[in-house]
């Protein structure tokens, strides 16, 4: 199948929102500008780009405590998000969430979780919901390799299986879970292979190359839609900071330097560019200007959210009950 | 000998005391190797005991929780780290229908000789997954110590002890205490649990506080003590074995009671203190028993909102000014 180029374009530009995004973060949460811990997805942008690129308004995504890259690539607008970053009232949840539990149900994000494996059930819920309700509506379902260790994990699949929801299981590899390596928490190489123990299709495709990751998902997506129940995607990638901005040169306490390395070399963006030159989809001055206008875009979010006050006190006790 | 390290520091040479002395100690949890544990409790132990005694598991709390129960069934004694409190739901099951019940269902032939690490308490902007103070649950659970030390001495001895216990202890931190320094003795010891301990010997008000709020309680006592008042501050160290004693010994001296606690309001420790008052002490009373705690709300990510919520050194002098209108 061929993506049309304007397709590719905009994987392209919602990849660099993702990186254009989180590199501020990273800065701005160095120079105290942001409390609380950032989980970046610097590195793993093909995936969210990818995935979402096939979603539309109405279809669901649950996320992780790393999902700023998925949210974005659901359509959260960036000053709201930005304002939650610095906990401030103008922001997706007034401030009450912060960067792991970013939310707009109206936008089919029913959240980023702080739960290792926690959005999985969630997401069969809501699988159960476009089942019921919504026909052809789909439910993307993102986690990480260490969290494909949950019962939650097993139990979602299992589930979803047997009653054929449309809920696509997106796996992102990057190969660790905080410190600990994917040899060292599971004996399998591919995490797809779990979908035979529940009868559906796993796949396993490389997460750094947006294209297949949009080609891959779009057909498992598809397959949701027509009733034909959920698929397991595994994709490869490689997170390029540590596990918080915090955790010491870039995770350097167990792993190595060269690893780093090889997967910075390895960059989706650059990829994207690489294929983007040689198939004359867009010229180096077009990308230079989808990167001024993104971070104007950014810069303009950052305003907004020092410009916007915190919620008052009295705003704890909202939301409790409904 | 003594020498002044962090309340960390202080956990991390009990749980290397413990392995040494007794080859069936093990510790479990996640990140807990090479990483040293996300708050450092476990650094350094991998490389001295190994991977197959300092295990890293795989994202699995029901898996690991429940394997601890099998294994303390069994011979071992392993020490589970739980990286928040707020990821033990995740093994709800295994904590309360299992780890609790198999000394008793089974008629006293089983142990389980367990202790799970966890650590409470917001104030690191991580918002209402991985803020919360929970560990009062627990205690409505019959089969379960509970130990809570509030300094470096007491960890080590309090950890010491509860490993050589043959219970299941829920071992409660407070992650903002981590780094806090104490005098520590270099040798082994242990101290009980199920004692509170009168740090600071007062007639006029009685505090009973746990984890970080006994340094704000000590805090404000030194402040009133300054005005004529003379306040009791009592660790409370244990939610179970719950020295009652100690409370109603104190009250019965002051004719007071506040309570000082991180946990949300309703179902708080501080209010079985005020029932067991209440029932045994009641004509001691000279002013209404004040809980000081957590707001019955979660914890907000924005820093104002998430500091309102901590109790504060000023909260528990609103408590003492309440009580003093009556004494
Ligand atoms: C139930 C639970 N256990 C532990 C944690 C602590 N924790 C947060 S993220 C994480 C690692 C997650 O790894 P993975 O799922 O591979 O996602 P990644 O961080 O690599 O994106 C752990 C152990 C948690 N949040 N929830």
């Amino acid at each position: 199948m061929d993506i049309p180029s304007k397709t590719v374009r905009e994987l392209y530009r919602t990849m660099v929102v993702i990186r254009a995004f989180e590199e501020k973060v990273q800065d701005l949460y160095a120079r105290g500008h942001i409390p609380g811990l950032a989980h970046l997805y610097i590195g793993e942008e093909a995936i969210a780009a990818g995935v979402c690129a096939n979603l539309g308004d109405r279809d669901y995504i649950t996320s992780t405590h790393r999902g700023h890259g998925h949210v974005i690539a659901k359509g959260a607008l960036l000053k709201p998000m930005m304002a939650e970053l610095y906990g401030k009232e103008t922001g997706y949840c007034k401030g009450k969430g912060g960067s792991m539990h970013i939310a707009d149900v109206n936008l089919g994000i029913l959240g980023a979780n702080g739960i290792a494996g926690g959005g999985l059930p969630i997401a069969v819920g809501a699988g159960l919901s476009c089942k019921m309700k919504y026909p052809g509506q789909v439910t993307v379902c993102f986690f990480g390799d260490a969290s494909s260790n949950n019962g939650t994990f097993h139990e979602s699949l299992n589930f979803a299986a047997v009653h054929k929801l449309p809920v696509i299981f997106v796996c992102e590899n990057n190969g660790f879970g905080i410190s600990v390596s994917q040899k060292q928490h599971q004996a399998i190489v591919d995490i797809s292979v779990r979908a035979a123990g529940y009868n559906m299709p796993g796949i396993t495709v490389d997460g750094n190359d947006v294209l297949s990751v949009y080609l891959s998902s779009a057909e498992a997506i598809e397959r949701a839609r027509q009733g034909e129940g959920p698929t397991l995607l595994e994709y490869k990638t490689y997170r390029w900071r540590g596990h918080h901005e915090g955790d010491p040169n870039q995770g350097g306490r167990y792993r190595t330097k060269e690893d780093i390395q090889a997967w910075v070399e390895n960059c989706p963006i650059k990829r994207l560019e690489a294929y983007l030159t040689k198939n004359k989809v867009m010229t180096k001055k077009q990308m230079q200007a989808v990167w001024d206008e993104v971070e104007k875009e950014i810069d303009d979010s950052i305003e907004f959210a020092e410009q916007s006050p915190f919620p008052p006190l009295e705003e704890m006790f909202q939301d409790v009950l409904a | 000998m003594s020498r002044v390290i962090t309340y960390a520091q202080a956990l991390n040479e009990a749980l290397a005391y413990c392995m040494e002395k007794d080859d069936s100690v093990f510790v479990m949890g996640e990140d807990v190797g090479r990483y040293g544990g996300i708050f450092q409790v476990t650094a350094g132990l991998q490389e001295r005991f190994g991977v197959d005694r300092i295990m890293d598991t795989p994202i699995s709390e029901a898996a690991f929780v429940g394997g601890a129960v099998g294994a303390a069934m069994t011979g071992m004694r392993p020490v589970v780290e739980i990286m928040f409190i707020d990821f033990i739901t995740v093994a709800m099951d295994m904590v309360v229908n299992q780890m609790a019940k198999m000394h008793f269902m089974f008629g006293g032939r089983a142990k389980v000789p367990m202790v799970l690490r966890v650590n409470i308490g917001a104030g690191r902007g991580t918002a209402a997954q991985h803020s919360q103070s929970f560990h009062a649950i627990f205690q409505h659970i019959p089969g379960i110590k509970i130990a809570m030390p509030s300094t470096p001495y007491d960890a080590k001895g309090m950890l010491i002890e509860a490993i050589q216990d043959d219970n299941p202890v829920l071992f409660v931190e407070h992650k903002k205490i981590y780094i806090d320094k104490g005098e520590v003795p270099e040798e082994a010891y242990t101290v009980p649990l199920g004692k509170a301990k009168v740090v600071r010997p007062g007639k006029d008000i009685t505090v009973v506080a746990t984890l970080n709020m006994v340094a704000k309680a000590l805090a404000v006592a030194e402040e009133m003590a300054g005005k004529g008042v003379d306040m009791e501050v009592i660790d409370l160290r244990s939610l179970c074995p719950l020295d009652r004693e100690a409370v109603l010994a104190s009250v019965r001296k002051t004719g007071t009671l506040i309570t000082a606690d991180e946990g949300c309001h309703t179902g708080n420790m501080g209010g079985e203190l005020a029932a067991t008052v209440a029932e045994q002490a009641l004509d001691s009373l000279k002013a209404p028993i004040v809980r000081v705690s957590g707001p019955d709300t979660p914890v907000a990510f924005s820093p104002p909102l998430e500091q309102a919520f901590i109790p504060s050194e000023q909260d528990l002098k609103d408590a003492v000014n309440r009580v003093l209108e009556y004494l």
